[in-house]
Parts: structure tokens; C-alpha cells; sequence
């Protein structure tokens, strides 16, 4: 049964409550701007619409939507793993955990495919430009000194640990095997 | 077109783009002629907002001229120079009509929690955003509102979001005539609020946050009181020592998702992902305000959920409000308050850079170099006065 459905058997019918109404003070509002009862749609989304933008790229709708939005974006429409992933995400709810974590895993996905798309257009992404290195250069030379001894240390370090865990290997050859 | 191009966490560059087309009635093309970066920019830079998708243009504080309008276009021509709101704002819906444009429900089709803004990833309506040269502006007669004869260009820019969330940070904590208030954060939005916070009749203001050249700036622009967390040890109790034991009426979370401050919501919120953004302002925002007293929330966090001591705001009868600022309403209010000299936001600038420049503006913002407190990108094809 659909939710609407589901709610019309519920339905109670306010004028049949004793009592219904006889509190009611519209100034006592927290809401902000204070909620103007005579500006609400009568009938949900019941207002005039304005004209709808032609659908020229993939738009993902939000399953607590009842219709697409009149506008919408049309940056980066969703595309390769990523856009799977991100089409699957948008079969649940807002209300689901699942539905935003899959779509920052898709996210960190898409990073991958653009520097992937950048080589295969022949470009090799300039990393440390597009981190503002020349910033960090002119502002903050000991933090970048400092972070690239700390990189180099931990390279050097874990270089360190797998020579000598080859190292090991070398040193204590497997027993014999017993006959 | 030149424009500013998202590439993964903490990676940006200047790309040539295709110019940007009329795709409905209402639309605008915006030559745009300022282009702040937001502290919420960041968010997305730090890779924190959900569905943030690689090739994506930034940009929702922007100023420019009006290039080419859609045949439903009535309020705006050719040649008028544009404050734009970063709302993007039908004025028709059931939110619209409430003035809550920033709530607006038929600009973004991939969320109901949040209505469209300008270059805030799809969560927010997958629109391209202003830090680039040209930008498309749907719903052209709601938002843009044509800048004043005699206002700076560094004063308008700063009026499509700073001011107007610092001063509905004020005004959601209905301040009333005495009041303390706390502000976390000083960023450009904490400062504009403890700015604002004064307009509104508060007695005493008060400002927290880690970064002693924030801090003194917040002291000369609030004016306020700053203190820095790092050497308070514990913001709670020291708000209530200095507040009578009581804590302070109204707090207001200026801060967000990339709080400092805390280990723990630092590493569930910042580094594992498993809050939406670390909550330690509105965590300390609910404990340091006063039994009965409100908190504001301006600070952005992501859609999915925060540790923070619901049970203390049951306790303690705190009412909280929180919202995306509603510019559009805000703004003949604020223009006045600009022309009358109460508020000056192009004080908050403190570094203009080209747009080509976006990956270096992007860092030094990031990782508050060179005392920076608001960066504006300004396309070389702009003369910048």
C-alpha cells in the first residue's frame, strides 16, 4: 500500500475531536519569519508553477520529491562508476544514512576518473598547482618545510620497515623440511 | 569562459568552460565582475558535502552585469549591475511565499533539505556557481536585486551572503535590549553576527574562536569581547564564570561542519566522515547558553547527522533556529543599514585575487595564510576600482 494510501485510511477528521482548536494561538510561532497561516498553499503543492526547463541532461531526483523542480542544474551530470553509484544512491530516501555515504564514496571515486580523464585528454594534472603550492610557498615556507619532512620521514621509514622485513626473510631462511 | 574547476579534496584550478546558456524563461547571463569564496566554499573543498562532482564550478557570493535575459525576464535588462543572492529562489512556492527563500521548493530536484544554491555541489541543485567569468542565474526577477547608485562593489558582493546570514544569525537569536551574546566563530559570518548582534539592542558580545588574528579583528569590528578557546581550556565553563553562572541568552553557531576544538568530533566529523562535520560549536553553543535561552545556527553542516547533547536542549527548554539566511527578504534592510554607515562590509576583505589565481585564494583561505579573513575573485577582464 502507497504511503498516500496508507494515510487516507488513518485520516482523522479534526472537527470531530473534542476540544479541536480551542487553544490555538497563532502568535505563539518559534518559527522564522514567523509562519503567515494565510500565505499557506490549501492543497500541498498547489501553487502556480513556473514554466519547466527542458530536461537536456540527466537530472537525479530526490525520492521525497514528488515532480522535478521547474529549474534545475545542469553542471556535471552524473557519469561512469561514479554516476552508478550515484543513481543508486538516489533510489532511497534523504532520511538514509546509506543514501548520503554512498554518494561521497562516489565522490572519491569521481576523483579518480577526472585525473584519469585528464591523462586520457593527454594532460598530466599539475597536483601540487591545483593545492596552491605557490601559496604555501609565499605564506607558510616552515609549514611547507615541515610537512615534507614529515612525509619524507614516514616514505623513509616505511621504505625502512619492508627492506628489513625482506631483510628477515633473507636472514631466517624456511626450516628444513623434516624427513 | 574562465572558470574555476573542482578537481577532489583541497584541489581547484582556473579552466576554460563553455559559455553558460538561457535555459528557461526566467534566466540571466551574468558577467561577473566579484566572486567571493565562502568559509562554506570549504566545506566543499574539504571534500565534506555529499554528491560534490569533479568538473563542478564553485561560487554563490557574486556581483555582475546582466549580459542576456530569458523572454520572461521583467525586472531586469541588459546593462543592470546585479547583487545576486545565493539563493536561487522561485518567489511562487510554499516556502517562497513564506519568505523563506532559501527554503525554496522548485529549484532543486536531488534534495528536499535544502532549496538551490549557486555552485554548492547537487546536494544543492548541481547549479555551476560565480567564480568564473559568466554564470547562468535562474529566476532572474526573484533574486538579483540591482545595486545601488554610489554603493562600493566590495560593499554589494558581501550583501549575497555574509551580511545577510550574520544579521539573520542576530536576528534568530531574537536578541532583546541587554542580552549576552555568544558568537563561535570569527570568521567573516561569526564577525558580520557579533557586528550585528549590537543593531539588535545586545548588552555585552562575545566572540570564540583559535585564531588570534581573527580574533582581533572580531574585537575592533564588532566591537566584542574574544577569547581564545585554545588557551580557556574549557569554553563552557569559562562562558559561565564570566556570565554569572547563568550562561549567555543567546549563542550562535557561526562555525559548522570544519570546527576545531574538539578530538572527538574532529576525528568522527572532519576525518572519518561518520558525523556530518564536526559539531563542537553547537555542542558548546547548547551548553554554554542560559536555561530557556535560544541558540542560532548559521554554521553548514552536511545532511546526514551530529553528537551533540540533545538531552541538555530538552533540559534546559533552549530554542533553537536555524536556517540558510533568506537574502532576498533581508536585503532592503541591509542596503540601509550599509548607506547608513552601520555596517561596512568591505572591511572583511582582506585579499582580492584574479580569478586565474582560484587554487592559491583556495588554499590561503583554507589554511588561514597571510592573516587572511575574505577572499574575492575578480576575473582579469574586470577592472578592479
Amino acid at each position: 500500500m502507497s504511503p498516500e494510501a496508507l494515510a487516507a485510511q488513518q485520516r482523522i477528521d479534526p472537527t470531530q475531536v473534542v476540544g479541536w482548536g480551542v487553544d490555538a494561538d497563532p502568535a505563539n510561532n518559534p518559527t522564522y519569519p514567523m509562519r503567515d497561516i494565510s500565505k499557506d498553499s490549501k492543497g500541498g503543492l498547489d501553487w502556480p508553477r513556473p514554466a519547466l526547463q527542458p530536461e537536456t541532461v540527466e537530472v537525479l531526483r530526490s525520492t521525497e520529491h514528488n515532480r522535478r523542480t521547474a529549474v534545475f542544474g545542469t553542471s556535471t551530470p552524473p557519469s561512469g562508476v561514479s554516476g552508478a553509484l550515484r543513481r543508486q544512491a538516489f533510489k532511497s530516501s534523504e532520511g538514509k544514512w546509506s543514501h548520503w555515504l554512498i554518494l561521497l564514496a562516489a565522490d572519491r571515486i569521481n576523483v579518480v576518473e577526472g585525473v584519469a580523464a585528464d591523462l586520457l585528454a593527454g594532460r598530466v594534472p599539475n597536483i601540487p598547482a591545483e593545492m596552491g603550492i605557490k601559496s604555501e610557498v609565499a605564506h607558510n615556507m616552515p609549514g611547507l618545510i615541515r610537512k615534507v619532512a614529515v612525509t619524507g620521514a614516514v616514505l623513509t621509514l616505511a621504505y625502512a620497515l619492508v627492506r628489513s622485513r625482506q631483510g628477515d626473510g633473507r636472514r631466517h631462511p624456511a626450516p628444513p623440511t623434516p624427513r | 569562459m574562465l572558470a574555476m574547476d573542482y578537481r577532489g579534496p583541497y584541489r581547484v584550478r582556473a579552466e576554460q568552460k563553455p559559455m553558460p546558456e538561457i535555459l528557461h524563461p526566467e534566466d540571466a547571463i551574468v558577467r561577473v565582475t566579484r566572486s567571493c569564496i565562502c568559509g562554506s566554499d570549504l566545506h566543499l573543498y574539504h571534500g565534506m558535502v555529499p554528491d560534490t562532482r569533479i568538473g563542478m564550478t564553485f561560487g554563490h557570493e557574486f556581483t555582475g552585469i546582466v549580459v542576456e535575459v530569458g523572454s520572461e525576464v521583467r525586472n531586469l535588462a541588459v546593462g543592470d549591475h546585479v547583487i545576486v543572492p545565493f539563493n536561487i529562489a522561485c518567489g511562487k512556492c510554499h516556502f517562497c511565499q513564506q519568505g523563506l527563500f532559501g527554503n525554496c521548493h522548485e529549484s532543486n530536484s536531488q534534495a528536499t533539505a535544502v532549496g538551490g544554491i549557486f555552485g554548492y555541489s547537487h546536494t544543492a541543485g548541481g547549479y555551476d556557481g560565480g567564480q568564473a567569468e559568466y554564470v547562468r542565474v535562474p529566476y532572474a526577477d526573484v533574486g538579483p536585486t540591482k545595486i545601488p547608485a554610489g554603493m562600493d562593489l566590495d560593499d554589494a558582493v558581501l550583501l549575497t551572503d555574509v551580511v545577510p546570514t550574520g544579521y539573520q544569525a542576530a536576528e534568530m537569536g531574537g536578541i532583546q535590549r541587554g542580552d549576552t551574546v555568544v558568537v563561535f566563530g570569527a570568521g567573516p559570518v561569526g564577525i558580520m553576527a557579533a557586528r550585528c548582534a549590537w543593531l539588535f539592542g545586545a548588552g555585552r558580545v562575545i566572540v570564540i574562536d583559535h585564531l588570534e588574528y581573527r580574533l582581533d579583528f572580531a574585537r575592533q569590528y564588532g566591537p566584542a569581547e574574544v577569547y581564545n578557546f585554545r588557551s580557556i581550556e574549557d569554553p563552557v565553563y569559562f562562558l559561565k564564570k564570566i556570565t554569572d553562572s547563568l550562561g549567555a541568552d543567546v549563542c550562535i553557531d557561526a562555525v559548522g561542519g570544519d570546527a576545531a576544538g574538539s578530538a572527538l568530533h574532529t576525528l568522527l566529523g572532519t576525518k572519518l566522515k561518520l558525523e556530518a562535520g564536526a559539531a563542537t560549536a553547537l555542542h558548546w553553543a547548547i551548553n554554554s547558553v542560559k536555561k530557556g535561552g535560544i541558540v542560532s545556527i548559521v554554521g553548514v553542516y552536511g545532511p546526514t547527522g551530529n553528537l551533540v547533547p540533545i538531552g541538555n536542549v530538552v533540559n534546559k527548554g533552549i530554542t533553537i533556529r536555524a536556517n540558510q539566511a533568506s537574502v532576498k527578504r533581508l536585503l532592503p534592510r541591509l542596503i540601509e543599514h550599509v548607506q547608513a554607515g552601520r555596517i561596512n562590509p568591505k572591511a572583511l576583505i582582506t585579499h582580492k585575487v584574479p580569478l586565474e589565481e582560484v587554487s592559491d585564494a583556495y588554499h590561503i583561505f583554507s589554511a588561514k595564510l597571510d592573516g587572511c579573513i575574505k577572499p574575492v575573485l575578480v576575473p582579469s577582464s574586470i577592472n578592479v576600482a
